[in-house]
């Protein structure tokens, strides 16, 4: 079964993400992906308590992700995996497509970047860099599909139009 | 400074419906400092959380989802400051309970562990009859 959803979400596992999406796609592991958390036993502690029992929660570093990735598609329920920004996402996106070519990431999900200086609003959840904007656009010209929605029942709106400030509409 | 001896946290008006019913209800919705994660990063609800604690005698955290954005922050914060207390899943009965009782500045452990057990018991169903 493939991973369902690959979100860039810079609150983590948090409401939206266990319960929004994790209810209706019947989720049955998420996979957080990030480097700070991947080192620190205390944080994956905070991650893993809220989460239901019957979903797993997994932690890798981008390469340790990449290695699993394989493992993660193959894995017969559906899965989330998150990372909390987009260079992150993006180096994701390529050790993958290094390792488990036949399962490279062909859509991301921007979920919430939120506001902080240096970042420019682009939808109610969006608040980007230029840098960001940059690599966001360096993502679909790999070929990743990359929409913003923050909840299942939200529009996916495609990066040109996030990027374009349409999505403020 | 504010007199509030809690926080409410969480998602969308679930804090501000929280303690606007509980004000309606007994008059000390001062009591209670609500707070929304709405439209904020993991950082700002945190940085939110701990500007209401410097503001406040604030003594227990009541989150609404375990696995939300203000729990996360919370317990975050709890990692500094040990001496509060954090009741995740929280609902109107078990809020209520500790108004009622933690107002009087007692023993908070056990005023926490009533309001937990309040908030359980209010939890009920009937009907579904065929």
């Amino acid at each position: 079964m493939p991973v369902e959803l690959y979100r860039i979400d810079d609150r983590l596992i948090h409401g939206q993400v266990v319960v929004g999406w994790g209810r209706p796609l019947d989720i049955g592991f998420i996979v957080l992906v990030d480097d700070e958390v991947a080192a620190s036993e205390w944080e994956q502690e905070l991650y893993r308590m809220g989460v239901p029992p019957e979903m797993e929660v997994s932690f890798h570093d981008v390469a340790g992700a990449a290695e699993a990735h394989a493992r993660y598609r193959a894995d017969g329920r559906r899965g989330i995996l998150l990372t909390g920004d987009v260079d992150t996402m993006r180096r994701l996106v390529r050790a993958v497509a290094a390792a488990d070519p036949a399962g490279a990431i062909r859509q991301v999900n921007v979920g919430g970047i939120h506001h902080r200086p240096g970042r420019t609003q682009r939808m109610r959840f969006v608040f980007l860099t230029p840098d960001e904007e940059r690599e966001l656009r360096a993502l679909a010209g790999d070929g990743v599909q990359v929409s913003a929605q923050d909840v299942p029942s939200g529009r996916p709106v495609p990066l040109d139009d996030v990027l374009a400030g349409r999505g403020l509409d | 400074m504010s007199n509030a001896i809690a926080v409410v946290a969480g998602h969308g008006d679930f804090a501000a419906g929280i303690v606007s019913a509980i004000d309606q209800i007994t008059g000390r919705g001062e009591l209670l400092l609500p707070m929304s994660n709405r439209g904020l990063g993991a950082a700002d609800i945190e940085a939110m959380l701990r500007d209401a604690l410097a503001a406040a005698p604030v003594r227990v955290i009541f989150t609404d989802l375990p696995a939300g954005s203000c729990t996360i922050a919370a317990r975050r914060v709890l990692r500094e400051r040990p001496d509060l207390r954090l009741v995740m899943g929280a609902n109107l009965p078990a809020v209520i309970d500790f108004v009622l009782a933690g107002e009087a500045a007692g023993d908070d452990a056990q005023a926490v562990a009533h309001a937990v057990e309040r908030g359980r018991l209010a939890l009920q169903e009937v009907g579904g009859a065929r």
